[in-house]
């Protein structure tokens, strides 16, 4: 059998570059986890329904393996190794989710907050079905979702406190 | 004073990896080892069929293959079946898959092949270039085809029957034939699956500088891997590690061990000199993993005036696959725990397990329990029916009184001990669940919903679980030198919460800070004695068995104190990591007594000077007592006589769309009896999780089979699992805590609670807003629809 040629590919990932070489049809969620070594993107299906292995793609969210590595050159990817403060401190999602409970085996978790984090910019003040709907695309098996929904509202709380502290600040 | 942590909502301390994408997953080992290998499996696309010839000749043509194995490649215990773990005197014709197929396949998804290359890609490639001759032979697909047995799925096997099993309490059928009231009932419950939202994966490095190998496994039990590869590789025990990393959720199939890959990893490893790893992907774990729940049951019951159970006759059929590897756990379990909270005067269940060509049947989250409730369930809901009473009326009358405990039900469990009661008050939780779902309240609700147009149901179903299963876990309790605790136990975590709520028993138990307790789970290196996570077992056992060797460190830590401090034991107290002599300032860290409680020759730090044999010691004696260790630690088991029995009721309103059929969930409420509860936070999860495993397996997900065996839904898109839009928006949770005298914590397992009821709740909620008998689980908006067609000509039945 013939070679597999390889591609030269410069991903940016939560603000680092990352050089890889990888054949046409490695999937992106396959070149973040083992090329890039960001192994915090799951991958739950490999067909795009359950969510687990969502990133932000431009800050849209994008279920990395419905995506190749060879099509995100050009992009700004974020992946939940991305989402913590510049501090090291959880961001309000992550925070959220530790408050509520959102998470149990951590599995989806990392589809969830990369989600929840573009949803709450397209939709900083959401009602609970509002939330519920923000993250109607992503399957988890263990929390049974409520603690999740709350967490979507615990995160937009935390968000306002941020904001009226630095306002007063 | 430390706060008390045993029964606090305390945050967990896993989430911090998780949520900052920190976890590690088997599929996340060994991503910078450069020599990493990847694995792919050739799967039977065939439900039955004769094995003719295999021809790999075209795979080490592909650039990046390393190698191939098929079962002619495999010799000793590798070429023999994989284990039948649990062998049981009724399983007459136990049968078991080889690691890779031998001569025939059974089901759609079987090994026959398994192909190493340099990334998964590759290995994929060469699988596809795998050539196989098949001769097709009939495939025998659900449980209707296995009973008439006009075709066998092995040879060797009479009738498709696996096993049958009897067990009677009194005489059910003379009770009820002298029974003033008696009632038949047909009830079936479909395939389903665990489908945790990580596959199964295993990686393996074999060290030659050490003879050692190094298994990570996606399992619920590390132990159990050990032990099959130890075994199948003809390694010695002590050359075998297992750890198990974090795992992506597990529900009851990763229980089942080994898998055919579990075996292959290493074997790869050791025979390339390099680490392999297998990853499965989504339609692997529909088609090649475990199922569960299919039964079909039949029942007639004879009961009095008031709707007493006089007798019960049970009989069932369960389907259990292509092969019998966890033996007859499943419905062993349906058998014993139908009974439920319940007290039949006269009890016969009888059973019959049947091979069928499709994937295997281990224990899924409830294993048999979600049937068995549903049966149980049913028959009350029949039963109230027939007498015009309110179905928790009948339901009080059949209830074990809280002061018959301990009961005995006079049958054999799933463990093998007697099926006894240990405690419960299921009359205090029925108040609870009325009270919380406005059970009194509900037909003035349904007159108001019929007024417009709206139809609505309410139902209740009780269950009984019996967790916390022997035999054994222990755990080792370790004070370092800087106070810091570390402490293993040796089964496994799929999402539980195990570092916390197990840190919350040391804290309190020791005396010492949660923050400076650290758990480690199912790492064969840190404790080899474990059984695994199942049952909902680790709580009742490892959480026993680290406050007991807890308690040991505590009483080590007293005892070198007491000296240290010339106080008597009797006087010290531990409180945030530090000894102290009650009512003066006098006291010492655990830290120095950890220092002190191992004599040194060499010191290394500051600390340890304090223990070198100048320091400390009388010069007359040993330095290590001839009756003691070094080390400040203790290790302890538990192992109990028999299972702690937690309970509990879940009652739904649902309302059901008058033209599409479509299910509505309005109000969920759940009373859960599971003893002490050690994390509340932990244990509402739990439930939540289980009751939307629950509304999956009562109204969406189902094995979509057809006749020749293939599986039509083996995807997220086709398998239905309820997103956040499909679960109940809330769900009203009350506790009742009736501790277990069976442990020293009184706590009784939590895990499985929430899904058991749901196919018996949801069934009597359609049920009572429809007006006709539901008695096949699960149903959809077209099933409902269909029977309400069928059901159009019958009068309305008065309730």
């Amino acid at each position: 059998m013939t070679t597999e040629q390889l591609h030269e590919v410069r991903l940016h990932v939560n603000g680092s570059v990352h050089e890889v070489r990888v054949p046409a049809r490695r999937l992106l969620s396959d070149a973040l986890r083992h090329d890039c070594g960001l192994t915090g993107t799951h991958v739950g299906c490999e067909h795009g329904v359950c969510g687990a292995c969502t990133v932000l793609v431009d800050g849209a969210p994008m279920r990395s393996c419905l995506m190749l590595a060879v099509s995100a050159v050009d992009a700004e990817i974020t992946t939940v190794e991305g989402l913590t403060e510049e501090d090291g401190s959880l961001s309000p999602v992550q925070q959220a989710f530790s408050d509520c409970h959102g998470l149990q085996c951590g599995f989806c978790t990392p589809g969830f907050l990369t989600t929840i984090t573009a949803g709450l910019r397209e939709t900083p003040d959401p009602t609970e079905d509002e939330a519920r709907e923000m993250i109607a695309g992503n399957l988890c098996r263990c929390t049974g979702y409520q603690n999740i929904v709350k967490s979507v509202l615990r995160a937009r709380e935390i968000q306002a406190e941020i904001q009226g502290e630095r306002s007063r600040s | 004073m430390t706060t008390k942590m045993f029964g606090a909502k305390v945050p967990r301390v896993e989430d911090q990896r998780f949520l900052r994408g920190q976890g590690r997953y088997v599929d996340d080992l060994l991503t910078d080892d450069p020599r990493l290998l990847h694995s792919a499996v050739l799967r039977s696309p065939h439900a039955h069929a004769r094995i003719v010839d295999i021809d790999v000749s075209d795979v080490l043509d592909v650039e990046g293959v390393v190698a191939v194995w098929t079962w002619d490649d495999l010799t000793g215990p590798m070429a023999e079946p994989l284990p039948l773990l649990i062998p049981h005197p009724a399983l007459t014709h136990g049968r078991t898959q080889y690691a890779l197929a031998k001569d025939e396949v059974n089901y759609v998804g079987e090994a026959i092949a398994f192909v190493v290359a340099v990334d998964r890609y590759v290995a994929e490639d060469a699988v596809s270039r795998i050539r196989v001759d098949y001769e097709y032979l009939e495939p025998v697909v659900g449980i209707p085809a296995a009973r008439a047995a006009k075709h066998a799925v092995h040879a060797d096997v009479p009738d498709n029957v696996g096993a049958r099993m009897e067990q009677e309490n009194g005489d059910a059928r003379a009770a009820i034939a002298a029974a003033p009231h008696v009632l038949t009932l047909d009830l079936d419950v479909e395939r389903s699956a665990c489908t945790p939202m990580e596959g199964r994966g295993t990686v393996a490095r074999w060290d030659p500088d050490t003879s050692r190998l190094t298994v990570w496994s996606s399992t619920q039990t590390s132990t159990g891997v050990r032990g099959c590869v130890a075994a199948k590789l003809g390694l010695d025990l002590a050359k075998v590690d297992v750890v198990t990393p974090d795992v992506g959720g597990g529900f009851g199939v990763k229980i089942n061990h080994p898998w055919p890959e579990e075996l292959l990893v290493p074997l790869a490893a050791m025979t390339l000199g390099r680490p392999v790893k297998f990853t499965e992907d989504r339609r692997e774990h529909f088609i090649s993993s475990a199922h569960e729940r299919a039964q079909h049951h039949h029942v007639e019951v004879g009961f009095d005036d008031d709707g007493r159970v006089l007798g019960l006759d049970v009989e069932f059929w369960h389907d259990h696959g292509a092969y019998t590897p966890y033996g007859l756990i499943v419905p062993i379990i349906t058998s014993t725990q139908l009974l439920g909270p319940y007290k039949p005067a006269n009890y016969r269940v009888a059973f019959e397990s049947l091979y069928t060509n499709t994937v295997i049947v281990t224990p899924y989250r409830g294993a048999g329990r979600p049937q068995g409730c549903f049966v149980m369930e049913r028959t009350m809901d029949a039963i109230s029916t027939y007498l015009g009473k309110d179905r928790t009326e009948v339901r009080a009358t059949n209830f074990i009184q809280p002061d018959e405990f301990p009961y005995e039900h006079g049958l054999v469990f799933q463990d093998g001990r007697e099926l006894t009661y240990d405690s419960g008050d299921y009359p205090a939780s029925l108040v609870k669940l009325k009270e919380l779902v406005g059970w009194d309240e509900f037909e003035e609700f349904r007159a108001e919903m019929a007024a417009q147009g709206r139809k609505v149901g309410i139902g209740l179903a009780c269950y009984v679980e019996g967790t916390g299963v022997g035999p054994y876990e222990g755990a080792h309790v370790h004070i370092e030198t800087s106070g810091r605790v570390k402490v293993a136990t040796g089964l496994t975590t799929q999402g539980q919460g195990h570092q916390t709520a197990f840190a919350q028993i040391v804290a309190d138990t020791l005396g010492v800070r949660f923050e400076d307790v650290e758990i480690t789970t199912g790492d064969t290196r840190r404790m080899p004695y474990a059984v695994g996570t199942f049952a909902s077992r680790a709580a009742v056992m490892s959480g026993s068995a680290i406050h007991l060797a807890a308690l040991r460190a505590k009483e080590k830590a007293l005892r070198i104190a007491a000296e240290a401090l010339e106080a008597s034991e009797d006087d010290l107290e531990i409180a945030d990591g530090v000894v102290s002599v009650r009512g003066t300032d006098a006291s010492i860290d655990l830290g120095t007594v950890a220092v002190l409680s191992n004599p040194l020759r060499y010191a290394f730090d500051e600390a340890s000077k304090a223990a070198t044999q100048f320091s400390i010691g009388d010069p007359g004696k040993p330095p290590v007592a001839e009756d003691d260790e070094p080390g400040l630690e203790g290790k302890d088991f538990y192992s109990p006589p028999r299972s702690t029995f937690a309970n509990g009721m879940h009652a739904v309103i649902v309302e059901t769309d008058p033209d599409t059929a479509e299910i509505r969930i309005l109000k969920y409420a759940v009373v859960h009896d599971c003893g002490n509860l050690i994390n509340p936070m932990i244990v509402e999860g739990q439930i939540h999780g289980g009751v939307a495993q629950g509304v999956g397996g009562a109204l969406y997900e189902r094995m979509a089979y057809d006749e020749s065996g293939q599986l039509l839904n083996a995807s997220f898109m086709d398998f239905l699992m309820p997103y956040a839009t499909e679960v109940p928006t809330s769900i009203d949770i009350d506790h009742l805590e009736t501790p277990s005298p069976l442990n020293p914590l009184g706590i009784k397992g939590a895990g499985e609670a929430g899904v058991i009821p749901s196919a018996a709740v949801f069934a009597a909620a359609i049920e009572d807003a429809e007006g006709f008998p539901i008695t096949s689980m699960p149903i959809s908006p077209s099933e409902l629809f269909e029977l309400r067609l069928a059901h159009a000509d019958e009068p309305h039945p008065t309730v």
